[in-house]
């Protein structure tokens, strides 16, 4: 999975996504912020929905409820 | 379907150039990977025969070397081969413990050979249990733009990957073809007047180095 590694914790990638979705944002934008390349935004942005961390709307990808504990955990 | 699907379903076809790219989803040493995550960008796809073996070991490194001047062109890589995501990211510590080789790019676990059968990466001629060393370039829109095949026996040459990016990014910009052994800087070569009018002002036109009205060239 492009965002959790086997042993449960998340991928360096995920955690750049994740930390640029402090604010809802464009995929351009999160792959900016992110400094990811776009296949990593695009895979990972699909898994964290699956997860039902992110939510996209209007061309934009905001933090879920869950999503937002996951980045505060990471974060504290 | 066409004759083109038909063959691809069955496995044994060859993607086209200048047709869509064969869709995909694979497991990478990146996570799951669909090839319409790369829409936007370029893509060099490439497959090698297996993980450690010492052709591929040097193509891997050569690859890693030249990922930032694709990068620079918009370009990502992505390897495959008939190997599992285990042994993939085993090789790649590898490389990085004995040769201190970061390799940064993700490789697909072709295990069930789909995505092999898709693009015609086996050459059962030479094996049926590994893909050989073929390369194909897909443009932003995901279209095939270039394909290379070479044997289990002979390593790619970078610069021409590199060489073969440039001259189609060049032919996209400028609407113009590149000559033999084009480097960037060289003159381009105009596609050949359509009509026996533009053929006159093509040969009168200023700035254009003619030999024929079919064969001129010009600096960009």
């Amino acid at each position: 999975m492009p965002c959790i590694n086997p042993d449960g914790t998340l991928t360096f990638a995920a955690r750049d996504v994740l930390r640029s979705l402090d604010e809802p944002r464009t995929e351009a934008q999160i792959q900016k912020v992110a400094r990811q390349p776009v296949y990593k935004v695009r895979s990972s942005l699909r898994e964290m929905e699956v997860l039902g961390w992110v939510s996209a709307g209007d061309d934009r990808y905001a933090l879920t409820e869950a999503g937002r504990e996951v980045l505060d955990r990471l974060v504290g | 379907m066409t004759e083109q699907q038909g063959n691809v379903a069955e496995g044994h076809g060859m993607p086209r150039l200048g047709m869509p790219a064969p869709q995909f989803e694979a497991a990478t040493t990146h996570g799951t990977i669909r090839l319409e995550d790369f829409k936007g960008s370029w893509l060099v796809l490439f497959s090698h025969p297996a993980d450690f073996t010492p052709v591929c070991t040097t193509e891997f490194i050569a690859f890693a070397e030249i990922q930032d001047q694709l990068r620079d062109m918009n370009c990502e890589l992505m390897g495959l081969s008939i190997d599992s995501t285990y042994s993939h990211i085993a090789w790649v510590r590898n490389i990085k413990e004995k040769m201190g080789v970061t390799i940064d790019y993700p490789i697909i676990a072709d295990l069930n050979k789909e995505v092999a059968s898709l693009y015609g990466m086996i050459m059962p001629g030479e094996s049926v249990t590994e893909t050989s060393r073929c390369v194909f370039v897909i443009d932003p829109a995901q279209v095939l733009r270039a394909m290379i095949y070479y044997p289990l026996t002979t390593g790619r040459n970078m610069d021409e990957i590199l060489r073969l990016m440039q001259a189609l990014q060049t032919t996209d910009e400028h609407t113009v073809a590149t000559p033999a052994n084009w480097r960037p800087g060289d003159q381009v070569i105009l596609p050949p007047p359509a009509t026996q009018d533009a053929a006159e002002e093509r040969v009168n036109a200023p700035g254009l180095e003619c030999k024929d009205w079919y064969f001129c060239k010009k600096d960009l």
